[in-house]
């Protein structure tokens, strides 16, 4: 099973790098572009094993190491 | 009384901290590479600056599952005095021995310069050499060194005092153009609510010598090493 997790900045929180690459699309004439938000894309592959018991692990991995919970929210998908 | 430098892979101001407790301040210091985990012996455990684990995933994020930390977490408790500058700061809160985090600094650069602080709190063992709002000059060199908490966090900090410097300019004066990196209210530094874990980013012990220019940093330093003399 593999577990593809997006890790991003909670909103609110200022994203520097989002705002730089926001300069330079603006700055390639594309105007409709109001924000960017830049995150990380994390891909873990488990060796065979129940699902339910992977996907807890998915979870503890995540918010013990992948995100920082005080800056950072994280989404998982599955795929068997 | 004997000092800890611990060394993870990829830490650069391990030797900078060492000569200031060894040599100048004459205390008994050892480096602890991170793979040790036992501080039984320590009075003193300093966390240097640099880019442990090449700041993988998030400063300091993988750092704090060494070995050594889980027995840094366990004499932080005990009330053992710890210091964490620049890196070591960030690896504190990622351990969750400080509170908040350090996000990129707003204007996206790495920061090498000398800064001013002023010593908010001067009533700690890490300051108490220090005068009531001193200014102290003292470098800073760090890309990710933007200090975050949410506002109830904030509200804490600010209750029992927890707020050890903040950047401001030569004068003593708390403004946004003397804020480098874009931390919440100009803060450089914080101290846990026991008193006994403190998190700065900017680095004492590159002012630790009148040949660097500058022994501001020794007050720092110095101040947790008098405590322990005069106890």
């Amino acid at each position: 099973m593999k577990a593809k997790i997006k890790v991003y900045l909670k909103s609110g929180i200022l994203d520097p790098q989002g705002k730089a690459v926001l300069h330079a699309i603006n700055d390639l004439k594309y105007s409709d572009v109001n924000d960017v938000r830049i995150g990380k894309y994390i891909e873990i592959t488990f060796n065979d094993g129940k699902p339910e018991q992977l996907r807890k692990e998915a979870e503890e991995i995540c918010s013990k190491l992948l995100a920082n919970p005080v800056m950072e929210n994280f989404e998982i998908e599955y795929e068997e | 009384m004997k000092a800890a430098v611990i060394v993870f892979p990829g830490s650069n101001c391990d030797h900078d901290v060492y000569i200031p407790f060894k040599k100048t301040l004459n205390i008994d210091t050892d480096f602890i590479w991170h793979k040790t985990a036992d501080l039984r012996n320590y009075d003193i455990i300093v966390l240097p600056g640099g880019f442990s684990y090449g700041d993988y995933l998030r400063c300091g994020a993988i750092a704090r599952f060494s070995p050594v930390m889980k027995e840094v977490v366990t004499q932080a408790k005990k009330g053992i005095k710890i210091i964490g500058i620049c890196n070591g700061f960030q690896i504190l809160t990622e351990s969750q021995l400080l509170p908040g985090v350090l996000l990129k600094n707003t204007n996206q650069k790495f920061i090498c310069k000398t800064v001013h602080l002023r010593v908010e709190n001067n009533n700690t063992i890490f300051t108490h050499k220090c005068n009531a709002q001193e200014v102290l000059k003292i470098p800073i060199a760090h890309g990710e060194g933007n200090y975050y908490c949410d506002a109830e966090t904030l509200e804490e900090l600010k209750n029992h005092q927890q707020i050890v410097f903040r950047y401001c300019d030569s004068g003593g004066r708390i403004a946004p153009e003397c804020n480098p990196n874009g931390s919440i209210e100009n803060i450089a530094g914080i101290i846990n609510r026991s008193g006994n874990v403190l998190g700065m980013m900017p680095h004492p012990e590159r002012r630790s010598d009148r040949i660097l220019g500058h022994a501001d940093g020794l007050k720092i330093l110095g101040s947790i090493i008098e405590r322990f003399v005069r106890n």
